[in-house]
Parts: structure tokens; sequence; C-alpha cells
């Protein structure tokens, strides 16, 4: 569904992301991983058209979105979330929602000036679908709510629902276990699995092992900004390369868990 | 409740004049109103969309410029030149966008003070077309206006003054309506962070264009009139001590309210008529004031009004959020 190739930046002499070819299968779960700073990050905010790349090219479906806004990338179906639960705190629930249903309405000044039908129609469409994003997120009873107001795995629902509101084929989640709870990690894979039933495409970044091993068909990792192995999360686990790149930085040994030699350390 | 609010408080300030106040109370009347569109035009740019522009008295400008020039030189009906100037202001607008919206934060706002600046410094040089330092004389009031004030038993500044209110009740309105519809829903986002409106699908460029060209059509809006009504134009009052005074007007009344612009335009407007005979010992008013109001009014007398009315349980996690925003 998406494939990039040769995907590069550099900031200043810095290679923050170079030469990554992968692909991103359609109806799937992608997970991306890596030690701390190998690049998750700026790997994300390249394929969502956030960072321009120096080099390589992303598409989507066949079309290149490489050099494209990043409304654009988001109108052809790529939405995203944040790493934390970056929302409009003071905005209701409902309004964040509608925000993320912006790219696919049209009414602009004029329209809100004039009233013209195409307004109210937009109106009536802009609520329609992020209430539709809201029911996906199981937030309907809050909609009225401000966001702000919501517990952390609300908040992070809500930041999903924005981006499920722009009616998405690839949804690209950033860190979204983030400083949630085990049981709070256990719905939100609960959803992310509903989601991707649903026919959606998922692709996320994630640090919480339990997450990626339970949740991917498919793994791509990072290590200083190269793809260093992709696979099944049973081959990813038994890739040398990739033992190396976790035991070998001492700050994240043992995280890779699972299979490995550094299995028990991730439970510790 | 607010929709039946306005339209009876813009009915209650009509019937004003047939109380035949003093010629003074009407100008202030008229002044209050004025200031207040162009207040509400800044609150367009700072108090929806989060972006602190310092050249809406240069668009001020442009507007009651374009509406003397045209009147005077032209001979045109001010009618036609109004609109006209409005369409100036907003393509000037329009123009800065395009380069200032390059820049974000800080470095926006030093921009749009700097070509604000230019505008006033054209505006004084330009002796040809505007009259340099002698400026522009005898504009004259609206074709019709004291014939139509005759005719509802009204002197000319009842007129101007029901003018004045038109034109205030037509910026509340389509502030209101703009504010309501997903273009001010998104023009929200980008205020609540830029990136995160870029991400979640918003073409944030276009918005802020857009907003700005409102933004400055309402202060050539004010600007038209302006012209008509104190019948002088000189650069003086197209320069950075209007954009900031009335930048203060709209801080005293809350920023992205609906009836801060005119609140904080009326409280101080009338203030600074009050303490007039204090000259520059009027400061020594001011400046406290103004300590008090960011201390215990951060959010304007909009904000304070809406935070006593909340009040209570909810208190706690609305403060909370109102600082968040």
């Amino acid at each position: 569904m998406l494939d990039v190739e040769n995907l590069g930046i550099r900031f200043g002499g810095l290679h923050a992301v170079r030469d990554v070819t992968a692909t991103v299968p359609a109806g799937q779960i992608t997970a991306i991983i890596g030690p701390n700073g190998a690049g998750k990050s700026t790997f994300f905010n390249l394929i969502s058209g956030f960072y321009r790349p120096t080099t390589g090219t992303v598409r989507f479906q066949g079309e290149d979105l490489t050099r494209r806004p990043t409304h654009e990338v988001v109108a052809r179906g790529v939405a995203r979330t944040f790493q934390t639960t970056t929302i409009y705190r003071e905005l209701s629930v409902l309004e964040n929602a509608m925000i993320g249903h912006r790219v696919r309405t049209r009414a602009g000044l004029l329209d809100a000036l004039l009233r013209t039908p195409r307004e109210r129609q937009d109106a009536r469409g802009s609520r329609d679908g992020a209430l539709r994003a809201l029911e996906r997120v199981g937030l309907v009873r809050q909609a009225h709510l401000p966001a702000g107001a919501l517990t952390q795995e609300g908040q992070k629902r809500v930041g999903i629902a924005m981006a499920l509101a722009s009616e998405p084929k690839l949804l690209l989640l950033d860190e979204p276990a983030a400083g949630m709870n085990p049981e709070e990690t256990v719905n939100l894979m609960a959803l992310i699995r509903e989601l991707v039933a649903g026919g959606l495409t998922v692709a996320l970044v994630e640090h919480k092992m339990s997450l990626v091993m339970g949740l991917a068909d498919h793994i791509l990792v990072l290590h200083h900004g190269q793809l260093i192995a992709q696979g099944t999360p049973a081959q990813v686990s038994r890739d040398p390369a990739v033992i190396e790149a976790y035991l070998g930085s001492h700050a994240h040994g043992g995280q890779m868990g699972q299979g490995a030699q550094g299995g028990e350390a991730a439970h510790a | 409740m607010s929709r039946l609010i306005w339209p009876a408080l813009f009915v209650l300030a009509a019937v004003v004049p047939f109380l035949h106040p003093s010629g003074y109370l009407l100008d202030v009347g008229v002044n209050i109103m004025m200031w207040a569109v162009l207040a509400y035009g800044l609150n367009v740019m700072l108090g929806y969309t989060g972006l602190l522009p310092l050249a809406h008295a240069g668009f001020f400008g442009i507007g009651a410029y374009t509406t003397g020039i045209l009147t005077l030189k032209a001979g045109w009906s001010f009618w036609l030149a109004w609109p006209a100037g409005i369409a100036l202001a907003a393509l000037a607008g329009l123009l800065l966008g395009l380069v200032a919206f390059r820049t974000r934060g800080d470095a926006f706002s030093i921009f749009t003070l700097g070509v604000g600046v230019i505008i006033t410094l054209v505006i004084n040089k330009w002796d040809a077309l505007t009259g340099g330092n002698d400026g522009l004389n005898g504009i004259a009031p609206p074709a019709g206006l004291e014939e139509a004030s005759r005719a509802i038993g009204l002197k000319l500044s009842g007129g101007f003054y029901l003018l004045a209110l038109l034109t205030l009740a037509l910026t509340v309105l389509i502030v209101a309506r703009a504010r309501a519809s997903s273009f001010g829903l998104s023009l929200l986002a980008i205020r609540g962070g830029e990136d995160l409106a870029r991400s979640a699908g918003v073409n944030v460029y276009t918005h802020k264009l857009r907003a700005m060209m409102l933004s400055t059509a309402l202060a050539g809006l004010a600007g038209g009139l302006y012209a008509t009504y104190v019948g002088f134009l000189g650069s003086a009052v197209t320069g950075p001590t209007t954009t900031f005074t009335v930048l203060l007007y709209l801080l005293v009344g809350g920023l992205g309210t609906l009836a801060g612009p005119l609140l904080g335009t009326a409280l101080i407007y009338s203030l600074t008529q009050t303490l007039k005979g204090l000259q520059d010992y009027q400061y020594i008013v001011f400046g406290p004031l103004l300590v008090l109001l960011v201390m215990y009014a951060p959010h304007g007398l909009a904000g304070l009004w809406t935070r006593l009315r909340a009040n209570r349980p909810a208190r706690a996690a609305k403060t909370k959020e109102v600082s968040g925003a």
C-alpha cells in the first residue's frame, strides 16, 4: 500500500534516516521499531509528509506523495497521530474530530459568510463524519466534553478519532501506548485490531515490545537511520542484526525480547 | 441566549439617537463602534487564528485613504469608494500574507510591524496622492445621509451614529458566522497548534490567508467610515500607535470572544475620554489598571464573565483548561 524507496533525510551533516526501502502492506499492522535515536519518528514524519525527504520517494497506492504538502497527503488517505496526546484540549471532543474531517469538506470563508447550501451541507457532513469517527473509538457519549477533561487513554482515542475523521486508508500511530498502563494498553490493542478488521491499514512506531509482538503482522527494524531487518515478528526477533542492535546499546539491552536472548529482561 | 442578546443590544442602541442626546455622546458612540470594528478585525487574526499582526492601522489607513482619495480627487460616491477601500485593504492583506506567512510567531509580528510602518511612510511621503503631511481635507459625508437623517427626525450626527451601528452589526454578524463555520473551527485548530492542524489535514496556509483577508477587510471597513466621519485624514492615525491602542482594546475586552472587542473598546475609549483632562497623567490611572487586569482577568472582560458564570465546582478544571489554551 505504501512503498518507500531509498528514503533519506539529512539534518545538517546528520543522516537521521538513510536509504530506507520498505513496504507497508495493505490490510495489515506494520510496526516500526528500533533503539532510541534509530530514526523511527523521523521516518514516520517522512511518510506522513510532515518532513520533506532529501532523497528517495514515498508512494501511496502507486501515487508519488514525496513532494506533496501534508494536507494533500491526508486528503489522499494517510492520517497520523502524534507521540504524546497532542490534541486540542480546550475544544470539545466533537470539535477535535470535526477538525480531522475538515479535509473532506470544501466550504470556505465566503460560504460561511453567505451561509450557502454548500456550507450547510458541509456543516452537517462534518458533524456526521466526526460522530462516525467517535463511534469507531467509542467516544460518542463524551462528544461534548472538553477533550482535556478526558483520561490519558481517552485523549489518545480523541487523537485517533481526529485521524480517523479524515477517512484514511492508512493510519499512522506514533507511540500510541506511551504513558499508558497495561490495562489501557490492552484496550488500545483491541481498538487497533478492530480498526484493521474494518479494513484499515495501520503502521505504528512503538517502544512497548509486548504491544508490538502481540499486534504486528509485519515489522521494520531501524538502527542508526537504516533499515536493518523486516519481516514477521518471529523472523525479526531471530535476526542476528536486530539482536546485535538491541543488545549492543546498553541502555536498551533486552528490550527486543521474545525468542531472543533478551527475553527475560524484557519482562523485568 | 446570545442569539437574542445581540439583536436586542443593537435595537436598543439604535433607539439612542432618537432620545436626542448631546452631540458629544453620539460622537463617543460613533468612535467606540468604529474602533470596535477595527478591534474585531484584529481579533480574527489574534483571537481566532493565534497570530499577532501589527500592521492593522496601516490597513485601516488603506481603507480610509482609498475612500478619501476616490471621493475627493476622483469624484466617486462614498457608497462606491467605501467598498473599493475595503477590497483594496483585503487585497493588500492577501499580498502581505503571501510573504509574511513564511514566518511564524514573533518573526511574523515584527515583520508585519515593519510593513505597517512602511504603509504609514508611503502615505506620509506620497504628497501628490495622499496630501502628505498636510493630509486630506474636506472629505464629504456620504451622499444622502443628511437627507435620510432628517427624514427620520435626526441630525447628521444621528445619521452617522446609525451608519456606524449598522457597520458594527454587520461586522459582528460576519465574525460570528465565520467563527461558527468549519472554516472558523480550522482557524481555532491553527491557533491551538499549527503542526497538529497541518497533520489533521487543514490547509494551514490558505486558511491563514483567508483569515488575513477577512481581518484586513474589516480594518478597511473601519477606515472608510473614519474617513467620511472625521472628514480629515492624516498619516499619523495609520501608524503603530493606533495598532497598539486597538490591541489594548482587544486585550482588555478578551481575545477570541465575540463580545470582547466591543467591551474593551467601549471601556477603554470612554475612560480615555473621561481622563483626557489629565493629559499625560492619565497613564497613572491606566498603568495600575492594566496591571490589575493582567493579574486578575488575563482573558479580558469577556473571559472574566465566562469564568464567573462557569464558577465553583468546575472552577479548577476551567482555569486549567483556559491556561492551556
